[in-house]
């Protein structure tokens, strides 16, 4: 496993291109793109205002970069840098920017949630949609990109509309039984609409393209309900992760329940893995060390951390959420399939310490990973089943069947990973620090980089 | 309480005293009587002037007379001897006083027998009181609890009410909450709506405004205009545009459900497959061993009979599965269903027989199951009755072949070949039967060497008697006395001849004796009875030889004798062999008792 040296960013503004080949990087009100190969710079431009969102195109030849404050977006063209392109919202504000799957046009919500405005790079047509809501995800586009589903609020009701995003034709407009819809999401395959209710209900409702109810779930009552929603890449199982610390997995053809995966805090089933984070600072009195520590001054404050298997049953730390407070730390709040559907990663929020890994084949937990700090992000490899999880300290943690590893980020400057982003390939990972960022290279030969440090 | 206490005494002590009233009764009776008794008693001794004197004599005797009439002596009267005397007729008056004295003694016995009556009654009545009292105790113990318990039932019945009253309040609570809740709720879903409502209308006026106002800001600025992404031109809307988007929608819709189609009959095909697979297997499995395990009921038969009909109804169902798809999933899923309930009753079965044998074989720790340990006890039976019948045919056979006529040493060659020890034992019988025939013969040879010898004997000595006769002959003439020594010489002579080698014989015997009288059964020499001389002479030469015989032929029968004597490491074998004639089995049990 190889580092790359530290680079900066701001607003943890950095991303590969689409297909791989660029890493683009906002640095203030400078976007910086590189070859991910060389890491060399190939373009630089300079946006009018810091940039608080930068997205590249599905086609990787346009960037995007949206000043919210300024309510301007600027749109710089990789292949033709002198091509340029400003979209300003003007007063209305703007909260939010997006691509249309196209890579043509600009979806602009403005404050407020006005409108959704739709600007076209071919033809600089711009066209509204009305009533959008403002909720925790109201746009979503299909896999393919043919489709685009649009929560709308009219008349204290909630509505879908499906747009197909070629010509932005309104193909569907239909009314959801929901008392305040929170979120919508395609399945992978594009055919099936889960649109889900706040937390006040746990309410999820699947409709297909068409616009019929295909079915409804709800699980209980009275309770807050939906906290996460996530569909397998093989668009097989829907998970819905809830308030009352359950992930439960629907199918995709009767829409019930299959299972539920509950989190407690004491973990006796047998057929899992728990590896627990073991810290262990370096050793004061060895005769080597202050020489070390004194090479690499960095490493002085760091610990260095190792895995071991803790024998069942394990009691994970929980931290009671207070009541009294709106959206409590409880329930699962991020669900993520891993690229083959194989696995399913979990984190309930009152163990912030733990990621939840289970088995979507024996439909039972397969390991758990106890961090000594709480865990900030995780994401799959989009091609291998490899779970990569940051917890906002120097260490990068990677979990695969066959055992879990924790690789110290050998930078200085105590180097945090805060976030990190796969590289397409699943070759190298991206990690983000709170002002920098630095790229990480698995060995192709995944074997021999897990081995030293591998505690199976 | 108190006082209600104290006058319930009072009346318990009125109790006993109407009690003791009665009781005492019938010894007052007995006081009376002695009352009665005791001023006569005393008007005999000291006071008698006081009850007759001598002027009252009549009046006297006529009082004692009443009263001796109303004691229910009238038959008897005192009188006077004569009117005015102071004498009193004897008889009656002794009569009286017998009579008298017989009441005495009757009523003292009387008396005696209540006084133990009395104290008899006196102790139960002690008893009585005791326990009495030990009752009013207790009962008043349990007045006691009572009326506690009464006081705590009182007090859990004004818990229960404040409870109850509570448990009202409580639920008025509720119901109040809840109506506020709902209250709260609506009244927040109407505020909620009406926020939301005004916030449209903002929302509303604000982009109205921004309309109006013509905001020059808001503009794109391209340098110029990009080609799509996909090269192509953008279409006009149109109807054609709109329909041919529906028609991709379903299209795509469609494509999804054919393919989730195809999928799911692949799936369906596979696990149909994977059913009538099982299906097979499970027949193969249940109905051998239908008749075996259970004596197929008439419900078991029948189910058997639905499973194939069934199972032939599945075949031809895959067959036919395009054209009666309902159909065929119906007969599948009951076939499988009742094949896993048969499924489930066999498994149920085979758990509760596991767990009888279990059970049943709680010591031994391997479980056998039942059906192979079953089949095995049948196949073993079946192989004992064939051995059974095999050996019975074998015994007939060798009755025949004995009955009808084969000679006696085929016979014996038969019986030789039945076992080898009795061949080894019969052997060694027979060795020493030779041995036996060899020292007989040999004794023979002595008697007959002996007879010589004797008549050799029996000729010195008829001549010495002869020479003896002689001597005594020639004694009685004058040469006596010179002659007489001589005689004796020659007698002396003759008695140290003969005398000593008897004497050697007879001790040889007593100490050959002990050794061969047991091994041989020869005829035992009567020693007690008067001997007769051939017997005695039979002896003598019988031991003779016998002693030099035991001198000479140590090898051949000393052996014999040092086996019995030596110990028990020799005498085993022969036990061994004997006993091997028995039985084979016993010699290995012999053998572990031996070491």
């Amino acid at each position: 496993m190889n580092f790359s040296e530290v680079f900066k960013q701001t607003n943890q503004l950095c991303k590969v291109s689409p297909d791989g080949k660029y890493l683009a990087t906002c640095v203030q009100y400078r976007l910086v793109v590189r070859d991910v190969s060389t890491l060399q710079i190939l373009q630089l431009y300079t946006c009018l205002d810091q940039v608080s969102h930068m997205e590249w195109s599905s086609d990787s030849l346009f960037i995007l970069c949206a000043m919210y404050n300024r309510g301007l977006v600027q749109v710089w063209s990789l292949e033709q840098p002198d091509w340029h392109c400003k979209i300003d919202e003007g007063s209305i504000g703007l909260v939010s920017s997006r691509w249309s799957p196209d890579g043509r046009h600009i979806l602009n919500t403005t404050e407020f949630h006005l409108r959704v405005t739709v600007w076209s790079l071919c033809t600089k047509a711009v066209s509204y949609i009305k009533y959008p809501k403002a909720c925790q995800k109201g746009i979503d586009f299909s896999r393919d990109g043919r489709y685009m589903a649009l929560a709308e609020r009219r008349d204290c009701k909630d509505y879908v509309c499906v747009f197909v995003c070629d010509d932005w034709h309104l193909l569907r407009h239909f009314e959801t039984e929901t008392q305040d819809l929170a979120g919508l999401e395609w399945s992978p395959n594009g055919c099936v609409l889960a649109v889900w209710d706040s937390c006040l209900e746990y309410k999820v409702l699947l409709y297909s393209l068409d616009g019929r109810l295909l079915s409804t779930y709800s699980a209980y009552e009275w309770s807050l309900g939906v906290k996460s929603v996530s569909w397998s890449p093989s668009s097989q199982f829907l998970a819905i992760g809830s308030y009352d610390e359950k992930v439960r997995i629907l199918n995709h053809i009767t829409w019930k329940k299959i299972t539920q995966f509950e989190h407690p805090a004491i973990i006796d089933n047998t057929k899992a893995t728990v590896y627990k984070e073991a810290e262990k600072r370096p050793g004061v009195g060895s005769d080597e060390m202050p020489l070390h520590n004194i090479t690499m001054g960095a490493t002085l404050f760091n610990t260095q951390s190792k895995y071991e298997i803790c024998p069942l049953p394990v009691q994970i730390p929980v931290v009671k959420p207070d009541p009294d407070r709106a959206s409590p730390k409880i329930g699962i709040s991020v669900l993520a399939f891993s690229s083959d559907s194989r696995y399913l990663a979990t984190k309930n929020d009152n163990m912030a310490t733990a990621v939840w890994v289970w088995d979507m084949q024996k439909m039972s937990l397969e390991a758990v990973l106890e961090q000594t700090s709480a865990v900030r992000c995780f994401q799959w490899d989009p091609l291998r089943p490899r779970l990569a999880l940051c917890a906002g300290n120097t260490k990068l943690y990677l979990w695969s069947p066959g055992g879990c590893v924790s690789v110290q980020v050998p930078t200085e400057g105590g180097f945090q990973v805060q976030s990190l982003n796969w590289h397409c390939s699943g070759d190298s990972l991206i990690l983000l620090g709170k002002e920098q960022l630095c790229l990480c290279y698995m060995d192709t030969d995944q074997e021999d980089n897990c081995s030293p440090d591998k505690n199976m | 309480m108190g006082e209600w206490w104290t006058t319930e005494t009072s009346m318990e002590n009125y109790e006993i005293s109407s009690i003791s009233h009665v009781t005492m009764s019938p010894s007052r009776r007995n006081n009376l009587v002695s009352m009665y008794s005791f001023p006569l008693s005393k008007s005999s001794y000291s006071v008698i002037s006081a009850f007759c004197t001598e002027d009252n004599i009549p009046q006297c005797i006529s009082y004692i007379n009443q009263e001796l009439a109303s004691l229910g002596l009238s038959s008897t009267c005192i009188e006077a001897i004569s009117p005015g005397d102071t004498g009193l007729s004897t008889v009656p008056a002794l009569n009286a006083m017998y009579e008298l004295l017989q009441i005495h003694r009757r009523s003292m016995c009387n008396l005696e027998e209540l006084e133990r009556e009395q104290l008899r009654k006196s102790s139960t009545l002690e008893h009585i009181q005791m326990s009495n009292t030990r009752l009013k105790d207790q009962l008043e113990l349990s007045i006691r609890e009572k009326s506690g318990l009464h006081e705590t039932e009182r007090q859990l019945q004004l818990k229960i009410k404040t409870l109850q009253s509570c448990l009202k309040t409580e639920k008025d609570e509720v119901q109040k909450l809840q109506s506020v809740i709902a209250s709260r709720a609506s009244q927040y879903s109407h505020d909620a709506k009406r926020k939301e409502r005004e916030a449209v209308k903002l929302k509303e006026r604000l982009s109205q405004l921004l309309i109006d106002r013509k905001d020059k800001k808001l503009a794109i600025d391209v340098l110029n205009c990009l080609g799509r992404a996909d090269g192509k031109r953008r279409h006009w809307k149109t109807t054609k545009a709109t329909s041919s988007h529906e028609d991709e929608m379903y299209k795509s819709l469609l494509s999804d459900y054919e393919a989730s189609q195809r999928s799911l009959m692949l799936e369906n095909a596979e696990l149909k497959k994977v059913l009538q697979q099982m299906k097979k297997e499970m027949m193969h499995i249940l109905s051998p061993r239908q008749p075996s395990t259970r004596g197929a009921t008439a419900d078991d038969s029948q189910e058997q009979a639905d499973l194939d009909g069934e199972a032939k109804g599945g075949d031809a169902s895959r067959e036919s599965l395009d054209q009666y798809c309902e159909h065929a999933r119906e007969q599948l899923t009951n076939s499988i269903r009742q094949q896993w309930r048969k499924l489930r009753n066999h498994v149920e079965r085979l758990d509760s027989q596991a767990s009888q044998a279990q059970n049943q074989l709680e010591s031994n720790k391997e479980v056998i199951p039942r059906e192979t340990h079953e089949d095995e006890m049948e196949r073993m039976r079946c192989e004992v009755q064939q051995c059974r019948e095999f050996i019975h045919a074998q015994q007939q056979l060798l009755q025949q072949q004995l009955n009808t006529s084969f000679d006696d040493e085929t016979a014996a060659l038969l019986n030789d070949c039945y076992t080898l020890e009795e061949k080894e034992r019969l052997k060694e019988e027979w060795r020493l039967f030779e041995e036996q025939k060899r020292n007989f013969e040999r004794e023979r040879k002595n008697f007959t060497e002996a007879a010589i010898r004797l008549g050799r004997e029996k000729k010195a000595f008829e001549e010495d008697r002869a020479s003896w006769l002689k001597n005594q002959f020639l004694n009685m003439t004058p040469f006596t006395h010179r002659r007489r020594y001589s005689s004796s010489d020659g007698q002396s002579a003759l008695s140290i001849r003969s005398e000593p080698e008897i004497r050697m014989s007879s001790v040889k015997s007593q100490l050959a004796k002990s050794s061969t009288y047991t091994t041989f059964s020869t005829p035992r020499p009567s020693q007690s009875a008067p001997v007769p001389s051939t017997t005695e002479l039979y002896r003598t030469l019988r031991l003779i030889p016998d002693s030099s015989s035991s001198r000479h032929s140590n090898r051949g029968r000393w052996p014999e004798c040092s086996n019995i004597e030596d110990g028990e490491t020799l005498v085993r074998p022969k036990n061994r062999l004997r006993s091997g004639g028995m039985s084979i089995f016993s010699l290995g049990e012999d053998e572990n008792s031996f070491t």
